[in-house]
């Protein structure tokens, strides 16, 4: 089964990328938006019915044998792949039946598919990984895959440079990572994820010597494993990618930028708890990156204007939460974010989508507005997702110990929870940048709201005239997230977070024995359990303020605290920074490489031999060839001498 | 005495259908029977390559050691019948167009052919004398075979006078070989090398030697007849050159260098490495300012055979090993490059210039496919079969502790490619005159395009290089005793 | 010093001296006469080896065959051999160098000649020869029998000569009228005899 999930989307992709000449079109969609929805029962059958235990691992086949490294291709099977399994394929196969809608008009159909099925599959790779490799194998066909699909408009120009930047930000991460497997490797002689765990108490005990430092080996490799996590997963520093990956096709944001692909660096340290278990101060830096990346994304998603942008920053924001979780040991709590922002943040983007398919791929949200009464189902549906990720709810109420609430009301009052259970400086670090963060969540979501939907429209009439709902084929998946974005959070919190989640997770996730952050987290003063209910209402406030009664305060607002506003439009001007540090040396570097050293020095002395001293002795041959038989016979002569001289003299080989 | 002649039927056979041929030619008046004879020749080399292919059997000796026959002199054997048979077939066309075919060609091949059998069975100086005479002398006589061209019989005379001169070095150096050693026999003078090591006088016997096979093989500094003969004599000779005698005598260098002088590896392994860097650089250097594609093919041979020495010079048994391969590899292409140039015609002169070929992609696309495939090869791209070639020489090389060779060899082939690939570039970009026409039998077709084929696919796992490096290590094994 | 010795030196001499005059003479012809002279001392170096037939065949077979077709060849083809030395000089200095380099080596491997240990007695094995047998028959017996191959191969490389000469040189001339025995022999009498006036024609 775990087979049929892992390769059935490859074989969908092959199919879709290679033979729909044959195929046609039609059935190239087809048949992966059907094969993804198969899988996707198949996962939630497995996770429906395999709670807890460690199950098998299934061997596929032995894949590297190399001296001391043996790789298999094997699924790890535990609640942490089932996890990830449905979340992956639901929103892949939803996001297959969204594509036929929204790429129709699109000419390269099947290619987008069998990108779609390829990056599931690559994905699914990733989190069935049961060694190292495989995961990285996984990380870097998502990469690609990733860079495929941001990049599918090729034509356009911004699409080139977004891919182009998202591979390279990317790469930083990589490297880290890969820099954490060789570690392992070298460490403990082999990368299989059971052999690392159980090395994993020794690493503690290990110093490895480095530029004359003494590095704790856990404290490394855990350090080196969140540093490909932050590529992934957009975290501060490494976050530049994500928002300009918004010029890829809206699915593609939906899945790869929002459920999946960004949500995987989360997964790496969730997968690799027994590790970081053991690295504290690691977990410190997941923490503090978490946290500030949170409130980073926030502050810069309050004044952008581009419907997709908004969103981009706020799944930035989002992961900082499911970092800052897991940083203090709420593994648990950074999962069960993941899997309910899966839901609210698939919706939102597909919701998006369905909002720029109505207004002819305008994605300004200053020109829109009043859109509530012509796409009134997409308007109830964007809603449902912003309740969900604003965390909506009724606080200190629990019914059968679970909270009344949307999906992210549930999840993210954990996560904050939890970070002032930590009890540490960089938990109430993390408390109080969530706390904020939240705030400023609801004010930018609702923000959206307001903007797209009510108001007077800002759009040009024609457009406004004809927007319209989108095709049916795009509604249902709205409807089937919507309504998990409702109710995935009320309906697992017990399992995922609750009293049953010992026994839900298993021995998938770790922690340690002084760990019972998860525990202490439903023991927080009331002040704590509300403050993130408090800050919504006041985000929510703001907005409604600011969009709906008072529309001129934004522009007013702006006016009078011009840097600030510019700081925050510019997004801390992280991109022009890097520009200046980085682009611009590198740049530099490249080209005085190219020319000076590669056009100058290399090329010519490649050039120099290949177009002055070759055509010299190729001369000078065609010279000697005289056609005079004496001449012929003199070089023999004269070669004929020369040996044996170099005889008499070297005396042959004695 | 009769083991002995049951040993070298094969030859007898040669001798013998030889001559009956020739008396079928003098006395069935020529028109009508050239025509047969030409058959009649393929046919017998063909037969008796098989009667070779088929004969099993230890190492054994005739005539008190001069005659050899064993795996490696097996191999070689065929591999020399079959590109000799194959090689008359496909020129008999091009010189019964030009009246030039006269029955005494194809027994003019047949007896070198006999030559080369007895060069690659020579168990001591003397018989490898012998059978480098009879290669050569017939050698001579078809290059000036085209007797009314003053180029064709111009490249018979020089070849003759330069031919002459490199059998003195080497009559010379077995002159000083046996002078020192007390026998010509290959096996005694291992012996005696073995007992009492190299004296200067045997090291300079073995350079004159090494030089006369360096001409035979046409290797640098030896070399300076082969762009002139191979330029003018007729070019179904030139792609005879091309092919078996290039093998008989790179067979010969290595029987000689493995049996005679084994224990000496150390002294050829340096004039070896001599002539081969040599080879390999004037090869890729020269050709490259050549026009006439007649000419180019006599560089390319030249620096071929540099590369092949490459592997004689590890002095290993894998280097014996990777020559033969080479050589095999080697005469393929060979064959079906010149299975192209034969076949090929405007307003019925030859193709000769590179010029002639340009466009050649779009007036006879398959032609042109197949002769890039070659190119590719000879050039030693991978995954061309000829990269494979190149690789195991080098390989062998690199084992042997001549790395400095191999890196030679390798930047050699890399200045070779050029003008290979411009021949692949004059084909497919420039611009298309007008087609030439085809002008072949069935088998020079399926020669260029078996080739091709072989060349471009030969080395997919599926084929397992078809047997070759088993068949080549057998016969290197059976060289090494 | 013995008559013999002083005969070899004598016969080495003269080959040696005519070798060299041999390319220095002017006249071609002269050359080939000193050729001639060359061989006849070496016939008598064979002569003093004890090697009669050898000595023999040199007069027989390159004196009076080889020797005789290169007199007959340079004098027929009038060569113009002073026009073909002319490069000489050019190049005398390159040559005298590399002959001179070559002479000094070869000397050198002369000074350091040695034999290997069972060379005398391996070249004994070939030419063990019973006493009392005359130098032509033992010839004989070891050509016909031992090195039967070679002379064998030695057949087929004449063989090529020959065929090699006719196919170089023989040519059928269309033109030229032959006696066709035959042709007169089966005359039939439908093939009349007639008289031709001189001047005239059929």
């Amino acid at each position: 089964m775990y087979t049929a999930i892992l390769l059935l989307p490859l074989a969908g992709a092959v199919i879709a990328g290679f033979f729909h000449r044959f195929t046609g079109e039609k059935f190239a969609m087809y048949l992966t938006t059907g094969i993804l929805f198969f899988c996707a029962i198949l996962s939630w059958i497995a996770f429906l019915s395999g709670h807890g235990e460690h199950g098998d691992t299934v061997t596929l086949f032995t894949w590297i044998a190399s001296g001391d490294l043996a790789v298999d291709w094997a699924i790890r099977v535990d609640t942490l792949t089932h996890v990830m399994l449905v979340v992956v394929t639901s929103v892949s196969s939803l996001v297959h039946l969204y594509s036929i809608g929204y790429m129709d008009e699109d000419d390269a159909k099947p290619r987008f598919f069998a990108y779609l099925s390829f990056f599931t599959f690559a994905m699914l790779a990733l989190v069935t990984g049961d060694n190292l490799l495989q995961i990285f194998f996984g990380w870097e066909g998502v990469g690609v895959a990733s860079y495929l699909l941001i990049g599918f408009w090729f034509k356009k120009a911004s699409a080139n440079a977004a891919a182009i930047k998202a591979f390279v930000v990317n790469r930083v991460g990589d490297f880290g990572f890969l820099l954490g497997l060789f570690m392992v490797f070298w460490l403990v002689g082999s990368i299989e994820l059971d052999d690392v765990f159980a090395a994993a108490p020794a690493l503690a005990e290990q110093t490895v010597g480095f530029l004359g430092m003494e590095l704790n080996a856990a404290e490394t490799i855990a350090t080196l494993l969140f540093i490909g996590a932050m590529g992934k997963s957009a975290q501060l520093f490494l976050h530049t990618w994500l928002p300009d990956a918004m010029e890829g096709p809206t699915p593609v944001s939906a899945l790869i930028h929002a459920a999946t692909m960004v949500t995987a660096g989360v997964f790496l340290v969730c997968r690799m708890s027994p590790v970081m278990e053991y690295a504290p101060d690691a977990l410190f830096l997941v923490t503090v990156v978490g946290a500030s990346t949170a409130f980073f994304a926030a502050t810069v998603g309050l004044v952008q204007n581009d419907i997709k942008r908004v969103i981009a920053y706020s799944t930035c924001s989002q992961l900082g939460y499911m970092f800052a979780a897991a940083g203090v040991g709420a593994y648990e709590a950074a999962m069960f974010h993941l899997f309910t922002h899966a839901f609210f943040k698939a919706l939102l983007f597909l919701g998006a989508g369905s909002v720029i398919h109505a207004m002819h791929h305008e994605q300004d949200m200053r020109k829109m507005g009043g859109l509530k009464a012509k796409i009134p189902v997409t308007y109830a549906m964007m809603l449902a997702g912003t309740l969900a990720i604003t965390g909506v709810g009724v606080p200190l109420l629990t019914i059968l110990s679970t909270p009344i609430g949307f999906a992210g009301f549930l999840s993210k009052d954990v996560i904050v929870e939890t970070t002032f259970a930590a009890h540490s400086s960089a938990g109430m670090y993390a408390f109080w940048l969530l706390v904020a963060s939240a705030c400023m969540t609801s004010f930018y979501s609702w923000r959206l709201i307001f903007m797209t939907f009510h108001g007077e429209t800002r759009a040009d009439h024609h457009t406004y005239d004809h927007a319209h709902e989108s095709p049916n084929v795009m509604m249902i998946p709205l409807y089937v997230l919507a309504a998990g974005a409702v109710l995935a959070g009320m309906f697992w919190y017990p399992e995922f977070v609750g009293h049953h989640e010992g026994a839900f997770w298993g021995p998938s996730i770790f922690n340690s024995a002084d760990n019972h952050v998860l525990h202490d987290a439903h023991d927080v003063p009331v002040w704590v359990k509300v403050s993130p209910f408090i800050a919504m209402l006041v985000g929510l406030g703001t907005a409604w303020l600011m969009y709906i009664r008072a529309p001129h305060l934004p522009a007013e607002l702006a006016e009078r605290h011009q840097p600030l506003y510019q700081f925050l439009l510019n997004k801390w001007y992280f991109d022009e920074i890097y520009d200046f540090l980085l682009v611009r040396p590198a740049k530099w570097i490249g080209y005085t490489l190219w020319k000076k050293g590669d056009g100058g020095t290399i090329d010519g002395i490649i050039n120099g031999i290949a177009f002055s001293i070759i055509p010299r002795l190729t001369r000078f041959a065609g010279r000697v060839q005289s056609g005079f038989v004496f001449h012929y016979a003199f070089a023999m002569l004269i070669g004929v001498s020369l040996l044996i001289t170099w005889f008499a003299i070297s005396g042959g080989a004695h | 005495m009769n083991s002995d002649f049951a040993l070298v039927v094969p030859e007898i056979l040669m001798a013998a259908g030889a001559m009956l041929l020739l008396m079928v030619g003098a006395y069935g008046g020529e028109e009508r029977q050239r025509n047969l004879i030409t058959w009649a020749s393929a046919g017998l080399m063909a037969l008796v390559a098989a009667i070779v292919a088929t004969r099993g059997g230890a190492e054994a000796t005739a005539f008190g050691g001069a005659f050899v026959d064993d795996g490696f002199a097996r191999f070689t054997k065929v591999l020399i019948l079959t590109s000799s048979a194959l090689m008359l077939v496909i020129g008999k066309e091009y010189l019964e167009r030009r009246g030039i075919l006269r029955f005494e060609y194809p027994i003019l091949i047949v007896l070198a052919t006999l030559g080369m059998m007895m060069m690659v069975s020579s168990g001591g100086l003397i018989a490898l004398y012998m059978g480098l005479e009879l290669q050569s002398l017939s050698l001579y006589v078809v290059a000036a075979f085209n007797r009314d061209s003053a180029r064709s019989t111009e490249a018979g005379l020089k070849y003759f006078v330069l031919g002459a001169l490199s059998s003195g070095m080497l009559l010379y150096g077995a002159s000083l070989v046996y002078g020192y050693s007390g026998s010509t026999s290959f096996s005694a003078i291992a012996e005696v090398i073995a007992d009492d090591g190299v004296s200067l006088g045997l090291t300079f016997g073995l350079v004159f030697i090494c030089a006369g096979l360096a001409f035979k093989i046409s290797a640098v500094p030896f070399h300076m007849w082969t762009p002139d003969v191979y330029e003018g004599a007729p070019t179904p000779v030139t792609a005879f050159f091309a092919t078996a005698p290039k093998v008989a005598a790179g067979a010969l260098f290595a029987r000689a260098l493995y049996d005679g002088f084994g224990n000496a590896v150390a002294d050829w392994q340096q004039i070896l490495v001599f002539i081969s860097i040599a080879s390999m650089f004037l090869g890729s250097i020269a050709a490259i300012g050549q026009s006439n594609l007649k000419r180019l093919l006599a560089y390319s041979s030249i620096g071929h055979m540099g590369f092949a020495l490459v592997g004689l010079a590890a002095g290993t048994q894998a280097g014996a090993e990777s020559l033969l391969t080479y050589l095999v590899i080697y005469v393929i292409m060979n064959i079906g490059t010149f299975a192209f140039i034969l076949s090929m015609e405007r307003d019925g002169k030859p193709v000769v210039q590179i010029s002639d070929l340009a466009g050649l992609a779009e007036t006879r696309p398959a032609q042109a496919l197949a002769l890039g495939v070659l190119m590719f090869s000879l050039a030693g791209i991978p995954p061309m079969v000829g990269f494979f070639a190149k690789f195991f020489v080098f390989k062998a090389a690199v084992d042997a502790g001549l790395a400095p060779l191999a890196v030679a060899g390798a930047v050699a082939s890399v200045i070779g490619a050029y003008y290979y690939l411009n021949i692949v570039r004059v084909m497919y970009l420039s611009q298309a005159e007008r087609p030439l026409e085809i002008r072949t039998n069935l088998i020079g077709q399926g020669a260029l395009g078996l080739s091709a084929l072989v060349m471009a696919a030969g080395w997919l796992p599926i084929f397992d290089g078809f047997g070759l490096p088993e068949m080549a290590a057998a016969a290197a094994q059976s060289l090494l005793r | 010093m013995g008559l013999t010795q002083l005969a070899f030196y004598v016969f080495a001499a003269v080959a040696v001296g005519s070798g060299v005059l041999v390319i220095l003479a002017r006249n071609p012809v002269h050359s080939v006469l000193w050729l001639i002279l060359a061989f006849f001392s070496s016939a008598g170096l064979m002569v003093l080896l004890g090697a009669e037939f050898i000595a023999m065949l040199l007069v027989i077979v390159y004196v009076g065959a080889v020797a005789v077709l290169f007199l007959f060849v340079v004098m027929m083809l009038d060569v113009d051999f002073a026009e073909l030395k002319r490069g000489l000089a050019d190049y005398l200095p390159v040559g005298a160098l590399v002959g001179l380099v070559l002479l000094v080596e070869l000397s050198l491997v002369l000074g350091h000649w040695a034999l290997a240990g069972a060379a005398p007695e391996s070249r004994e094995a070939v030419f063990a020869i019973e006493e009392g047998v005359a130098n032509t028959p033992a010839l004989g017996a070891i050509l016909y029998d031992k090195y039967l191959y070679m002379f064998q191969a030695a057949g087929l490389i004449l063989l090529v000569a020959m065929i090699g000469a006719i196919v170089l040189t023989l040519r059928h001339r269309p033109n030229v009228k032959r006696q066709d025995v035959l042709t007169q022999i089966y005359r039939g009498r439908d093939v009349e005899l007639k008289d031709v006036e001189p001047g005239q024609g059929v």
